[in-house]
């Protein structure tokens, strides 16, 4: 691959960089990055990619744009209402940038689709943007058993937090959390609201991270949760050791087939 | 005496940071301790070129002022990633 003169000036804030250069960008353009859930992380995770030159970038929702989605979901505009979210989001990145190619799977992410989805075009890392813990766990295991790279994220109020899972690199979701909460024991955004920046925040964490695992740069967040806290405009970053006994990463894994939790209720109560 | 280049390039027909970004493309493709010369103009690119090179660790043999106002850079690949 060599790139272009327009090319050369897209991305010529990247190529500056002494970490990225030409033949970093060109890392990013063969790079492909599956995005699952283009809300509140997904929609500016994805936009940051498709700026970026993400080669290949999938996006994978199962709902349609509601008005309320539009106070944080900045990859759909008020005339997307109604609209397949990753049709909204697809019309944006090739809006964006031609350099992307975009593939949509217009369905929920359940334990029969979800490795069909990852393998659909061998993506490279997987960025998790839902908003529930069955779809979390379903993810982390799936990559886990695909061996894949993904991130981690979840928003709520003023809160967020994210993880980075590397096959032998760290602890997987599942080390750290262990099973879903009970039910309504955590509210979702639908019921405890979530402040509209905080997917902006935790989002583009998600892509910094993608985009650092395709250029092989720097230190990803394996072993760590960063936590955010935009009232007190506090993050740490938590230490997190691998569980040896964790039911599907550990050396005796109980999990060795996917499933699904039940969703909430009020996943499909509007 | 001259100094033989391995390579040129002419990046007067560009603005800033693309000077740059062109020179920096141009040698990552060449190898260790080639030789590269560029025509820049005077301004900006003779300002920042040369010196974004050095931060890259590679040096800077020559750089002269030629009659029509333009520049000739000579640098010498160094450490690039």
């Amino acid at each position: 691959m060599s790139l272009s003169n327009e090319q050369l000036e897209r991305y010529s804030r990247h190529i500056i960089l002494k970490q990225v250069g030409g033949k970093g960008q060109e890392k990013i353009l063969s790079g492909k990055v599956l995005v699952i859930g283009t809300g509140g992380l997904g929609a500016p995770a994805a936009m940051y990619l498709a700026a970026a030159g993400v080669g290949t970038i999938g996006l994978v929702d199962f709902d349609v744009v509601d008005l309320s989605n539009l106070q944080r979901q900045i990859i759909h505009q008020s005339q997307d209402v109604g609209k397949a979210k990753v049709d909204s989001g697809r019309e944006t990145i090739a809006a964006m940038n031609p350099d992307v190619k975009v593939y949509t799977y217009n369905e929920l992410v359940t334990a029969a689709n979800i490795k069909d989805i990852i393998r659909d075009q061998e993506y490279d890392f997987i960025l998790d943007g839902t908003d529930n813990f069955p779809a979390k766990f379903l993810i982390n295991d799936a990559c886990v058993m695909l061996r894949k790279p993904f991130s981690h994220a979840g928003i709520i109020r003023f809160q967020g937090q994210t993880m980075t899972y590397v096959p032998d690199a760290g602890p997987c979701y599942r080390c750290v959390f262990r099973e879903p909460p009970p039910k309504d024991a955590v509210p979702t955004c639908r019921q405890a609201g979530v402040l509209g920046v905080m997917g902006g925040i935790l989002g583009t964490l998600q892509a910094t991270e993608a985009l650092k695992y395709i250029l092989g740069v720097g230190e990803l967040l394996t072993g760590y949760l960063l936590t955010y806290d935009a009232l007190s405009m506090t993050f740490r970053k938590v230490k997190l050791p691998r569980s040896g006994d964790c039911a599907v990463c550990g050396e005796h894994p109980s999990i060795t087939q996917l499933f699904d939790y039940e969703k909430p209720t009020c996943e499909f109560g509007k | 005496m001259s100094i033989q280049a391995n390579k040129f390039i002419d990046i007067t027909d560009l603005v800033c940071p693309i000077t740059f970004v062109k020179t920096k493309i141009t040698l990552e493709e060449m190898e260790d301790g080639e030789i590269l010369e560029v025509r820049l103009n005077g301004g900006e690119p003779v300002e920042n070129v040369p010196r974004s090179l050095k931060e890259e660790g590679n040096k800077v043999l020559e750089l002269t002022r030629n009659e029509d106002g333009t520049y000739t850079l000579f640098v010498e690949k160094g450490d690039l990633p």
